[in-house]
């Protein structure tokens, strides 16, 4: 019986597996680090990683071993590889955003998260493939070319944080760090099989993450389980002076995820099933809140009637505020530089740019800088933030009737490499559903629910109001444990980690 | 047409470099002087992911500022981003205030020529400094020392009307900020630099003609000249059947001319639009109220209150409220001998005149406040002459002795009146001759037995006593 199967707990994470093992002395962090390095290059073909630390992991792990021999006391993410987005900044590792003009760039500072999981004993594997800048939603706009879906290679694993998900899926790391302005954790993590965790806004330090959208963005962890992600999270969370718009609060031990989702208000916006919605996707969804509210759950209809402006407010701010943000990609200073001769410094600037950004960029500075001009800033810049706040406004509302809302991840599942390339508008559009919490400022998150007939996974969408990351990881973790077991696994997989 | 026919309008928009020991967004230190590059960190670089963070400190003095100049300080204010590429802008935008400054309206209060007038302010607000760009050897440079250093723009209304308004007006500010301790006043490191908006209009024209920019001008002297020079261009140019064009000069005092720098057709859209980075900046009334009750007593409200309470003269004033030091100095000296004026006399023509010999000011007087005052005291009591008082005032200067020490070494004045009438007979005794010249009328002698008797008793006889004992005596023998 379902009920029973609840009281279990949640699924075994991976991430408290690799401690206890090598608490328990079966194994050592340098052996974990050696196993994923070997199966990062088992899976080159997916393109995963943009930079494989390989010696400064292995070093991290043999100082870890030595002072597990000491008997010291070691974090609670002692020896566990983690994949990190390359939008993230990491000290001594080249970070280039999967874009030309970060090229050759070696921090000299570390993001708060990765100092947070290195306080953690984490070791840091290497930079993980994306989107250029975090523009996109395939992972195919990177200057060092397109990540591939472990489940089918010939498929995109969603984006941007497309490596963050593809080497997770493929057994290199147990997990990784993504960002996500507009669903880039949720929908590669829908599209690769994984658990992915998009903070509310404020929760985790943005100091040291590539800005995209300064208003947007969020760094989150992906994982092949909810007590993974929850522990990941549970590590980079919470106030940093450095970045001031964190938020205070303090963050809740995620120690209770099993808990009984009964007499828990599941909220379904009828809005997130309208038409373009995979009939598969939306079957497994439908199957997945039926599993809730057969365990307890009361499933309430919802409204959310300003979804459809959305992508429109969404493509709005984000491009306005990319379009600011990355002025300081400048070519003097770090990054690319143009060799060709120039004139003077305008040329300087223009060509440098011209040559280092990839046509979605450009796209988007174009579109940003056009939102912000004399004359359009109104009716543009300022119109969208107002929509933002009628946004924001139906989930508040949503809120007083559900505890969380559900629905799809994503309209589909993972599509064919170079498939929706011709018409950024489509791909845009993809997003219609992780957009919204973005625009809220909320939490989400994205759990597996099912597979379609080609055998590509679907993800289920939970979303919470702000500050409810335990809420969401703890219905995530309930689903989990009453989905039927399905023990599939990616075509292209290594025993890594 | 003569210049008198024409009115110039003007408006300053002044820096104010805060005295704040990091950046306004980060924990970079702000010094001046070092090697390039020093003060840096990712922030003040722009390094992709780095973030800023506003300064507290900054916050306090700008609203310090505010209250000083009686703006209204809003609670809730916003920083904005604004753009334009140069490379000693490392993010590609400033962070500045648009639409929501910290401190809107506000006055400044100066006497130009004589005549108190007052000047209204538009706003103040916070934003951050750019870096520089250092052209060398067909290379060209950049020092981001400087970048991120907290500034205050003080934007004024365009109501100044000749260059000597805007000198007043900008040595008031200067003298202003510098009491507040909100910046180091030092104009040479550009600590204190303006922008000055003017145009030319004829007399009874109520419209405003087009406008210049000069930048960076960062003394007073310049300010004066650049604007004389910049008014007369103008007037010419319309004179002579030209227009003025929208453009930004810079002033070159070497040869002494304003030269266009920026044309309009260059002005840049500067896509201001609110820094996502930063949330809105609020404060809330006990922290308004605290910085209210710390204010010092302003310069011109020292002034006005040294006149009143001391009776001295707007001059003298003006002089001793030249720095909170002289004024503290001055007050102690007023407040110990009950004697402002008197006080005022000796501080500005003894101890400030020695001093500035020097090149010095109050700050390093080898005299202290309560020595000029005991000397003051001996001055009113009559121990001492006021020749003897200057002569003792210069022992105390260069070789520190106390006036008492002085008085017991060298004595003090005589005010015994039968030890003066007895010198005085005596002097009169010896000269008959004299004395009869001087009861037939000839004043002149007067003074040479003033001078005799001072010779008898060593200038330590009471003057005036001397001329009241003179007088009877002489009379006395008619």
């Amino acid at each position: 019986m379902a009920t029973t199967k609840a009281d279990a707990g949640p699924k075994p994470g991976v991430v408290a597996a690799l401690v206890d093992a090598q608490r328990r002395g079966e194994v050592t962090a340098t052996a974990l680090v050696e196993r994923s390095i070997a199966a990062a290059r088992a899976t080159q073909t997916l393109n995963a990683w943009t930079h494989l630390a390989a010696d400064k992991a292995l070093a991290r792990a043999a100082d870890i071993d030595r002072r597990r021999s000491r008997g010291e006391k070691l974090g609670p993410l002692a020896g566990v590889p983690v994949g990190v987005k390359d939008q993230i900044v990491t000290r001594g590792i080249p970070t280039t955003a999967g874009s030309r003009i970060l090229e050759g760039w070696v921090p000299p500072y570390d993001a708060t998260v990765i100092r947070r999981l290195e306080a953690a004993d984490a070791i840091v594997l290497g930079k993980l493939n994306q989107d250029e800048l975090a523009m996109g939603s395939s992972s195919e706009s990177s200057a060092v070319g397109p990540v591939r879906n472990p489940w089918d290679p010939a498929r995109v694993p969603g984006g941007s944080s497309g490596g963050s998900a593809a080497a997770v899926a493929a057994g290199v790391c147990p997990v990784s760090l993504g960002t996500d302005t507009g669903g880039s954790i949720r929908q590669p993590a829908s599209f690769c099989g994984l658990v992915g965790l998009k903070p509310t806004y404020g929760r985790v330090s943005r100091h040291g993450a590539v800005a995209f959208a300064s208003s947007l963005d969020q760094i989150g962890p992906l994982g092949r389980t909810v007590a993974d992600v929850a522990a990941v999270f549970e590590v980079i969370a919470g106030h940093d002076p450095q970045d001031a718009t964190s938020l205070t609060a303090p963050v809740p031990a995620m120690d209770d995820l099993g808990e009984a989702v009964a007499g828990l208000r599941v909220g379904v916006p009828g809005e997130y099933f309208a038409s373009g919605l995979d009939p598969f996707v939306r079957a497994a969804v439908d199957g997945a809140i039926a599993l809730l509210g057969a365990n307890g759950a009361e499933v309430v209809p919802v409204e959310l009637p300003h979804t459809r402006y959305a992508v429109a407010t969404y493509y709005l701010v984000a491009t306005a505020e990319a379009s600011s943000n990355l002025s300081r990609l400048d070519g003097v200073r770090y990054g690319h530089r143009t060799v060709s001769s120039v004139k003077d410094i305008g040329e300087l600037y223009a060509r440098s740019r011209a040559e280092g950004f990839g046509p979605e960029v450009k796209r988007r500075i174009l579109l940003g800088t056009f939102a912000l001009s004399h004359g359009y800033y109104d009716a543009y810049y300022k119109k969208a933030q107002q929509v933002r706040t009628l946004i924001r406004r139906d989930f508040e509302q949503a809120f007083e009737r559900c505890d969380v809302i559900v629905g799809p991840t994503s309209p589909v599942t993972a599509f064919g490499l170079g498939e929706r390339l011709g018409d950024p508008l489509q791909m845009y559009l993809m997003d219609i559903y992780t957009i919204p919490s973005s625009l809220a400022g909320n939490t989400s998150v994205s759990v597996p629910c099912g597979f379609d007939p080609e055998g590509m996974p679907i993800g289920l969408q939970i979303i919470g109001p702000p500050l409810g990351e335990g809420r969401i990881l703890r219905v995530a973790g309930q689903l989990e444990r009453l989905l039927p077991a399905d023990e599939r696994k990616p075509r292209v997989y290594a025993e890594g980690c | 047409m003569a210049r008198a026919d024409w009115e110039a309008v003007i408006g300053l928009e002044i820096h104010v470099q805060l005295a704040t020991a990091t950046k306004l967004f980060s924990a970079a230190p702000v010094s001046f002087g070092d090697e390039p590059n020093e003060n840096i960190d990712p922030v003040t670089l722009g390094l992709p992911g780095a973030l800023p963070v506003v300064n507290a400190r900054a916050v306090e003095l700008a609203v310090r500022l505010g209250l000083a100049m009686g703006c209204e300080i809003d609670r809730a204010s916003r920083f904005a981003r604004k753009h334009y590429f140069y490379p000693d802008l490392p993010k590609g935008y400033q962070i500045s205030q648009f639409e929501e400054p910290i401190c809107r309206g506000g006055v400044v209060v100066c006497d130009v020529d004589g005549v108190e007038k007052r000047f209204r302010l538009t706003r103040i607000h916070l934003e951050e400094d750019a870096g520089k760009n250092v052209h060398e050897g067909g290379r060209s440079l950049v020092d981001l020392n400087r970048a991120g250093t907290a500034l205050c723009e003080v934007v004024g209304e365009p109501e100044l009307r000749s260059p000597a308004d805007a000198v007043a007006y900008m040595k008031e500010l200067h003298q202003i900020v510098v009491a507040l301790g909100v910046c180091d006043g030092n104009m040479e490191q550009g600590n204190f630099r303006c922008d000055a908006n003017v145009s030319v209009r004829r007399r009874g024209e109520t419209r405003l003609g087009t406008r210049t920019e000069i930048k960076n001008v960062n003394s007073f002297r310049f300010v004066g000249r650049a604007l004389e020079y910049e008014i007369d261009r103008q007037i010419a140019l319309v004179e002579s059947g030209g227009a003025v064009v929208q453009e930004t000069r810079g002033w070159d005092d070497e040869k002494g001319v304003t030269r266009s720098q920026r044309g309009k057709e260059d002005a840049q859209d500067y896509r201001y639009f609110p820094d996502p980075d930063l949330m809105e900046l609020t404060l809330d009334e006990a922290f308004v109220e605290r910085v209210r009750s710390e204010l010092p007593e302003l310069p011109r409200a020292r002034r006005d209150r040294f006149v009143r309470d001391f009776g001295l003269t707007p001059y003298d004033a003006d002089v001793l409220t030249q720095s909170a030091a002289r004024a503290a100095y001055f007050e102690a000296v007023a407040t110990a001998t009950g004697d402002g004026k008197t006080a005022a006399n000796w501080v500005i023509n003894e101890v400030l005149g020695a001093l500035n010999k020097a090149g010095l000011d109050v700050e390093s007087s080898p005299v202290s406040a309560a020595a000029l005052a005991d000397l003051l005291g001996l001055l009113g009591k009559g121990t001492l002459s006021s020749k003897m008082a200057k002569d003792c005032f210069l022992a105390m200067y260069q070789d520190g002795v106390a006036p008492a020490a002085w008085v017991a070494k060298n004595g003090g004045q005589i005010t015994d009146t039968g030890a003066i009438e007895a010198v005085v007979r005596e002097v009169l005794d010896k000269n008959p001759e004299q004395v009869q010249e001087l009861l037939s009328g000839k004043d002149k002698v007067l003074g040479f037995f003033v001078g005799q008797i001072m010779k008898a008793t060593r200038g330590k006889a009471n003057p005036q006593q001397v001329n009241e004992i003179l007088a009877r005596e002489v009379e006395s023998r008619r």
